[in-house]
């Protein structure tokens, strides 16, 4: 297993500054501390919804590359966004899956299927091309790169633990200051 | 059941061009059109949208995923609508609540009417799925436009415009099946 905070930094080191990355729930809290960039897109109205976002914006900006970092309870919200995502397959999305088997930002109670769904499965049965995942960060950090810089749409599921305990002020995620910053930073009115 | 229910009144209305509503659908600026397939809007809208008769076709496998995909998109500056019967957009009424209004975001909402009489006005509809979804729309605050017949397809372009003017979501609520 992967501590999530280093799985988090290895992928930093192959984020530059035009990226808009997703983060969501408490991947998210540990991803703005370490990333702290207003094309950070941290507000997603409800639970699941990141990759649909996502996808939005890699339409919608197919010059910028965008990164989603989801969470396991929250990808079983929205399976069929694998299926959308493989069908209109945008090159510039890159798909990544905090998988830790609970809803850890809703009080650390298990997922369904803990330790027996496969997401990077679900991903190839939904149509997906570009599958990885891993469980061993050091196999992870040789690979982080490659992953980055081939063409999407990628799909890769992390193996991951919780870096532990986090201070979660939510204003940090929803609060209107931070979509206008967004906004800002990605220039579109 | 509300006395209103039992009350409905048949107005007779003449049909509704689909390539109307596609070309308005254009001249907003469209860019997508993000659609779980309807019934109402199946071969007036949808079918004609497939073959290429304006913006980029994207299938979802759920209405949620297109209120996100919408906001994604309207980060960026560029418009979509999201096609949907309305047993999606009841189903999506979180989403809708989070992305649309508590972040002020113009989600455009083009929404088939399952089972709505031609003729009667939504709230009017002896159908439960089609007569509570206006009140619903006014408890969330979210406007909407009543598209039943030619004269109303004028309503559709000022109210995408509107939408993105103000960062609000609208829902244009489609009465009767647009003919191809």
């Amino acid at each position: 297993m992967i501590d999530r905070k280093e799985a988090l930094k290895a992928i930093a080191r192959f984020v530059n500054d035009t990226d808009i990355v997703l983060p969501v729930y408490s991947t998210a809290f540990d991803w703005i501390d370490i990333r702290p960039n207003p094309l950070n897109y941290v507000s997603h109205g409800a639970m699941g919804l990141a990759s649909s976002h996502a996808l939005g914006l890699a339409l919608g900006r197919p010059d910028r590359r965008v990164i989603v970092l989801d969470g396991d309870g929250s990808l079983l919200m929205n399976l069929g966004t694998l299926v959308t995502t493989a069908e209109a397959a945008p090159k510039n999305l890159y798909h990544f899956v905090m998988e830790n088997g609970t809803y850890e930002a809703n009080g650390g109670h298990p997922i369904p299927g803990k330790g027996s769904v496969s997401f990077a499965g679900m991903a190839r049965s939904a149509g997906h091309k570009n599958v990885h995942e891993f469980s061993d960060l050091k196999v992870f950090e040789q690979q982080a790169g490659a992953i980055l810089g081939d063409p999407g749409p990628t799909f890769t599921c992390l193996k991951i633990v919780s870096s532990g305990e986090q201070q979660r002020d939510y204003s940090r995620l929803h609060g209107p200051h931070v979509r206008q910053a967004f906004r800002d930073a990605l220039g579109a009115k | 059941m509300p006395a209103s229910a039992n009350a409905a009144v048949s107005r007779s209305v003449a049909g509704l061009s689909g390539e109307s509503i596609i070309k308005e659908i254009n001249a907003s600026g469209v860019e997508f059109v993000i659609s779980v397939p309807d019934i109402t809007t199946s071969e007036g809208l949808l079918r004609p949208l497939a073959k290429g008769a304006g913006p980029r076709l994207i299938r979802i496998c759920k209405e949620d995923e297109g209120v996100a995909i919408c906001a994604g998109l309207a980060f960026t500056g560029k418009r979509g609508v999201l096609l949907i019967q309305q047993t999606g957009l009841l189903d999506s009424i979180n989403a809708i609540r989070g992305v649309a209004v508590e972040y002020g975001l113009p989600i455009c909402m083009m929404v088939g009417l399952l089972e709505k009489e031609v003729g009667v006005m939504p709230r009017e509809s002896k159908r439960y799925g089609v007569r509570i979804v206006e009140p619903i729309l006014d408890a969330m605050g979210i406007g909407y436009h009543n598209i039943e017949e030619q004269s109303d397809v004028a309503k559709i372009r000022p109210a995408i415009d509107a939408a993105y003017k103000a960062s609000k979501p609208t829902v244009i609520l489609i009465g009767q099946r647009p003919t191809a």
